[in-house]
């Protein structure tokens, strides 16, 4: 009997090919745009993810200013100086290092290309604070950063367009009337989530900038590293006394200065995407719900068009069973079907949309087993009861049905 | 004499329930015996279709009693219903119902797939059946690309080739024009001489009851009166 069925199912499904296709199109729909959509949100997520653990997730940016959005107008508070560095390096725990940054902007020149960048002076510090590996070369010597030696780090970007891509250590180039010996080169991070091209930089020793282009002893940002065994927020709270202290900032003063704290942003930023994975998600889960109605209807439709054919069916002396498992067949094959090709074409289209989104290649098992049950079920849940109503009926109404 | 094949006795079908109910078999009393050939005549709304619908286990009475070769029909389970209708019966419409995209041939052989028929047992019977009706030629043709007497002579096909004991053919020709009708009805005639089937037949043409061996009327519900035909017409056109 199943045999039978099985045999009966097939032939009418190649037999009614514009019904059965409409019906396998809105699981197709269904699967393909759930898949794509929340696979897509997850690689997004997880790329943002990766993008904010480069920047390393326990460093404690600390500038002049009350930060964004507050204070405004008054004189500009004044910048930190290297005592400070020492003074939260040396009193507060938890401090793995601290590392200055002296910023200026300049035009780069070499044999006849030139290219405006910015230079940050700071110490070997800075690479322990957040790991950025060299692509060759090396970084400063004590001894480089206790002279204040012209040598310099830059990034790639300013390989590819000063260089044009090629051998830069050794050689020197000019900025701001200064020349600088290339000492190393720094692999590659990319474009920030935030804040522009991170590999448009010159680094030098900060004595160096402060020497050649600031002309004080100034340092307009401080990064510090935190311990992963200490709190974050704890490590904060310190240093924001010390340097009340410091900065003779008494009472119910505001602070002068702000501590930005990676790693809230990096919850921030992917509690985000986890946000936008989740409404992505329930667009995608409507559209399944939509090819889901696609599917009811074709098979409520087709089930009512079908009703005498069951009629026929069982007048000539089919119990009500075997209509009923051929039915059911028919919803299940169909269905199947629908769900891999849905399958199919959403790892094309990721394949396709991966690259032009920037983010990699992914296959979330999960996301793929969820749709493809659900769309099935529904599949086979509506291509059955109505069947089942059908097949209830006396033959001779079945065949009056109209 | 010979058991009857069917016999029917006080059968009752009442449609609807409560006030609105509606007696359309009021107490059936027919005997019909192996071999004949049956001419169910009435005027419209008479209860034809409602007896020939019980006789062939598509419908149940709501009173009396069927019996079939002496076996009570109407306490049978549903699926019981099926497989007598499998085994014993072959039906013909007025509307043909044959399924449509279909082939003649898959037609044909729907019954004998139900039945378990293994693959060229049933190819080669459906065959035979289409060969008897005239139509071995026809057989990829689909419901759409054959007339309405072709497709009639589909469905006789369809309905012999279980080799059934009773054939029941409700307007057979209802749908047809006379000479197409004439055809079906030979065809109907042969069968049941050559093969033995039973054959109970509705008409609305006295032309097409002619061909019966036995003519029974129905009036409002009941047997009003049942005739034997002397002298039916098709078993000369046959012989010659
Ligand atoms: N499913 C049904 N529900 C309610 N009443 C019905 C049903 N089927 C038939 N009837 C009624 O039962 C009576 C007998 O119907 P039946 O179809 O047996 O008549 P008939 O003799 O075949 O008529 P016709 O020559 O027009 O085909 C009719 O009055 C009809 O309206
Ligand atoms: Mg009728």
């Amino acid at each position: 009997m199943i045999g039978t069925t099985f045999f009966l199912a097939l032939r009418s499904i190649r037999r009614h090919v514009l019904r059965s296709f409409l019906t396998v199109l809105g699981i197709v729909i269904g699967v393909a745009a759930v898949v794509t959509m929340v696979t897509l949100g997850n690689a997004t997520t997880a790329a943002v993810q990766s993008q904010i653990s480069a920047l390393g997730t326990n460093i404690l940016q600390i500038r002049p200013g009350q930060g964004f959005g507050r204070g405004g107008g008054g004189p500009r508070p004044p910048d930190f100086e290297m005592d400070d560095l020492e003074a939260i390096a040396q009193q507060i725990a938890g401090v793995t290092a601290v590392a200055p940054q002296a910023q200026t902007s300049g035009t780069a020149i070499y044999e006849g290309a030139n290219w405006s960048t910015t230079v940050n002076g700071t110490t070997d510090a800075y690479f322990t604070v957040q790991p950025w590996p060299l692509a060759e070369g090396r970084t400063f010597t004590p001894a480089e950063e206790q002279a204040g030696k012209s040598v310099c780090i830059i990034g790639n970007t300013i390989r590819q367009n000063l260089y044009r891509g090629g051998g830069a250590v050794g050689t020197r180039f000019r900025i701001k009337g200064v020349s600088c010996d290339v000492i190393g080169v720094l692999s590659t991070r990319g474009q920030a989530g935030f804040g522009g091209d991170q590999d448009d930089i010159v680094i030098m020793p900060v004595k160096a900038v402060q020497r050649r282009f600031t002309g004080n002893q100034n340092v307009s940002v401080m990064l510090v590293g935190v311990d992963q065994n200490y709190a974050n927020e704890q490590v904060q709270a310190s240093i924001t006394d010390l340097l009340r202290e410091r900065r003779k900032i008494t009472g119910g003063k505001d602070d002068d200065f702000n501590i930005f704290d990676t790693k809230q942003i990096s919850e921030t930023l992917t509690g985000t995407t986890t946000l936008l994975t989740r409404i992505v998600a329930t667009v995608a889960a409507i559209s399944l719900l939509v090819g889901g109605i696609g599917i009811m209807n074709i098979m409520l439709v087709s089930v009512t068009e079908r009703t005498r054919e069951i009629g026929i069916r069982l007048a000539i002396g089919a119990v009500a069973r075997e209509v009923l498992l051929q039915f059911l067949v028919e919803a299940i094959v169909l269905s199947c079907l629908g769900g891999l090709a849905g399958l199919v074409i959403a790892q094309l289209a990721i394949a396709v949309l991966s690259p032009l989104m920037q983010v990699s290649w992914m296959f979330d098992a999960q996301i793929n087993v969820i749709a493809f049950a659900i769309s099935a079920i529904i599949g086979v849940v509506f291509g059955y009861f109505p069947a089942r109503r059908a097949a209830s009926l006396n033959p001779i109404d079945a065949l009056r049905h109209e | 004499m010979a058991d009857p094949i069917i016999r029917l006795s006080g059968i009752v079908k009442t449609y609807g329930e409560g006030p609105t109910a509606f007696q359309a078999l009021k107490g059936i009393d027919l005997d019909i015996m192996p071999g004949d050939f049956i001419a169910v005549m009435g005027a419209s709304g008479s209860g034809k279709s409602t007896t020939m619908n019980i006789l062939g286990c598509l419908d149940v009475p709501t009173r009396g009693q069927y019996l079939f070769r002496g076996h009570r029909v109407e306490v049978l389970t549903r699926d019981q219903r099926a497989l007598l209708r499998r085994k014993y019966f072959g039906f013909v419409f007025q509307g043909f119902n044959l399924l449509s995209r279909t082939s003649a041939l898959e037609n044909v052989e729907l019954p004998l797939v139900y039945r378990g028929d293994p693959k060229a047992e049933r190819h080669d019977a459906a065959m035979a059946a289409l060969d008897k009706v005239g139509l071995k030629d026809w057989w990829d043709h689909t419901p759409a690309e054959l007339s309405g007497g072709q497709q009639q002579r589909v469905a006789i096909a369809r309905a012999i080739v279980t080799r059934p004991q009773v054939l029941l053919a409700d307007e057979p020709t209802g749908n047809l024009d006379s000479e197409r009708s004439v055809e079906i009805m030979q065809l109907l005639s042969d069968l049941n001489r050559n093969s033995g089937i039973t054959v109970l037949m509705v008409t609305h043409e006295p032309d097409m009851a002619e061909f019966a061996h036995t003519l029974v009327h129905f009036k409002d519900g009941l047997v009003e009166r049942i005739e034997a035909n002397p002298k039916p017409l098709g078993l000369a056109g046959s012989d010659a």
